[in-house]
């Protein structure tokens, strides 16, 4: 009881006593990411979806696809339009009505680190050139709002994007596209290597996965006095303000840091620390990904969509 | 380095930033603001407050700040609510808000011309129209933009041709402290000025390790210069001050 009172009375030294022993009161090594979970294909009506947990923090992610005609400037590719959205279910801080400042940021942040990491290459979503292409809507929810939200949503919508299939279609020579059924597109699939097969003049696309780049993978870090925290709860985040993000995709290139101000200038030594964090982080739940790829792919009934 | 100089639209070298203009006191209305240019990137900043504010923003503790990005046209957007932030952030660091509980502090941002380097244009704008309004800081900020170019070479205060054209991007902003003339002060001696660390970091763009840390030694460099530039175009005008109000 009085450690509880002396916790809410004051929380900072309350904290201060775990750092200074480096330990977080949860348990946890300062360094160390709270356990990770994906599981793919949580939502069985979007075309690519994903459920991620890191700790409490939930997101879940989901990519529908619509046909567009592409741009003049650009008529061989697709795009893709990123949303995040925190629904009052997710947090005490956020009402019904005018969204969250939080969420705003994130969802900046996020499709800023989408386009830097170059994971989906545009020309990939092409159907037909100038006639039409793939215009992907990823769509990220905050389920669960438990502090790192940017390094979950960002891995839900990688793992959104690894899901997705884009499915068979047949585009007639006026640029109309028509859903190709599953029995001959299966049949396309199988025949060839070639990508589109001319078929009554109309040419068709098998169903296929969507080839990704070197994916990026983000890491929050807190920095309180000469101690740094990864992945923060939400109450970590809120009590000791400072933070940074580094994102860093599997080949170990740097691709966001991302720091708000703070009160703890990032000296050399710290964003090196960061960063050797984040690069151990980026391994870790690329392993992670690429484990709930395999049991994803190795349960096919799982993949009958449509 | 000559190579470097000829790689750049405007000739500039690579360690090289764009003549700098700062005007104060341009709005009557406003308790303080000032007017950054870095060339044709123009920001107009204006400080209202310490005034009193009421419903959630009031804090007992605390004077709370409220920045406010209008864009050169059109409705703000999450570009714009994501740079309030930024702003509001490396601000905060700053600004000694224990001096003022229960009051607000407003700080609006009018972008004039954007023409690269645009975040780092207005948080110089408003950390001297902050000084215009007589707020107690405990230092300056002084906030470049640095990037890599195809060529990987570093390079300072971007244009918007070349933040379009370049691998990546980066904005950092510096923290300033006041030059000290008391022994007594405590100096903060594991921060040499070569080592001083940044308050704020914004990257768009993916690049190396080895770069991003050239582009934060030089950017720190550059913004010892800005620093430098500020605080002598404030001390200038408020000789001008006081020789007005003397005559």
């Amino acid at each position: 009881m009085e450690v509880e009172a002396f916790k809410r009375l004051y929380p900072l030294p309350f904290y201060e006593r775990y750092l200074d022993s480096s330990v977080r009161p949860d348990g946890r090594p300062l360094g160390r990411a709270r356990p990770t979970s994906v599981s793919l294909g949580a939502v069985s009506t979007a075309d690519g979806s994903a459920l991620v947990k890191i700790g409490n923090t939930t997101m879940l992610a989901g990519v529908k696809l619509e046909v567009m005609v592409p741009s003049q400037e650009t008529p061989d590719q697709g795009s893709i339009t990123v949303d995040f959205q925190m629904p009052p279910i997710c947090s005490p801080l956020v009402r019904p009505g005018r969204p969250v400042e939080a969420a705003s940021v994130i969802s900046e942040q996020l499709s800023n680190v989408l386009t830097s990491s170059e994971l989906v290459n545009l020309s990939e979503l092409c159907i037909a050139p100038g006639k039409a292409a793939w215009m992907a809507y990823l769509d990220v929810y905050c389920l669960d709002a438990d502090g790192s939200l940017l390094d979950t949503a960002l891995l839900a919508s990688v793992a959104a994007l690894a899901h997705l299939q884009l499915p068979a279609v047949s585009v007639s020579e006026e640029g109309r596209v028509y859903p190709v059924s599953s029995s001959t597109s299966g049949d396309v699939s199988m025949e060839g290597a070639e990508t589109s097969i001319k078929v009554k003049g109309n040419s068709i696309s098998p169903r296929r996965r969507l080839k990704l780049g070197a994916a990026p993978f983000a890491l929050t870090c807190m920095v309180h006095k000469k101690h740094l925290l990864a992945d923060p709860c939400a109450e970590e985040e809120t009590l000791l303000q400072c933070s940074i993000t580094i994102t860093m995709n599997q080949m170990g290139r740097l691709v966001s840091f991302y720091k708000p101000g703070g009160a703890v200038p990032a000296t050399t030594a710290i964003v090196k620390e960061c960063i050797s964090l984040a690069r151990r982080r980026a391994r870790e739940v690329q392993q992670i990904l690429k484990e709930a790829l395999e049991d994803h792919i190795e349960s096919p009934s799982l993949m009958q969509t449509d | 380095m000559a190579g470097e100089a000829l790689s750049r639209p405007d000739g500039r070298a690579g360690n090289q930033i764009r003549p700098l203009v700062c005007t104060r006191s341009l709005l009557s209305r406003a308790d303080g603001s000032a007017q950054w240019s870095q060339e044709n990137t123009t920001v107009l900043a204006a400080v209202y407050g310490p005034k009193s504010v009421t419903g959630k923003k009031e804090n007992p503790e605390y004077a709370s700040l409220e920045v406010i990005w209008k864009p050169k046209s059109g409705l703000s957007g999450k570009f714009e609510k994501e740079a309030e932030l930024i702003v509001k952030r490396s601000l905060e660091s700053i600004i000694l808000a224990a001096l003022y509980p229960n009051l607000g502090i407003s700080i609006i941002l009018q972008v004039i011309n954007d023409d690269g380097s645009l975040l780092a244009c207005a948080m110089n704008a408003a950390c001297a129209a902050l000084v215009d309004a007589g707020i107690p800081l405990s230092g300056l900020i002084a906030a470049v933009s640095c990037g890599v170019t195809v060529n990987n070479e570093v390079v300072l205060d971007l244009l918007k041709s070349e933040e379009q054209k370049n691998v990546a991007h980066v904005c950092l902003v510096f923290p300033s402290q006041p030059v000290s003339v008391v022994l007594e002060l405590p100096s903060n001696v594991d921060e040499k000025p070569e080592k001083q660390g940044f308050i704020t970091c914004v990257m768009r763009g993916a690049m190396d390790v080895d770069q991003y840390l050239t582009c934060v030694d030089q950017g720190r460099a550059a913004s010892a210069e800005i620093a430098k530039f500020l605080r002598k175009s404030l001390g200038q005008s408020q000789v001008w001050a006081l020789l007005s109000f003397l005559l």
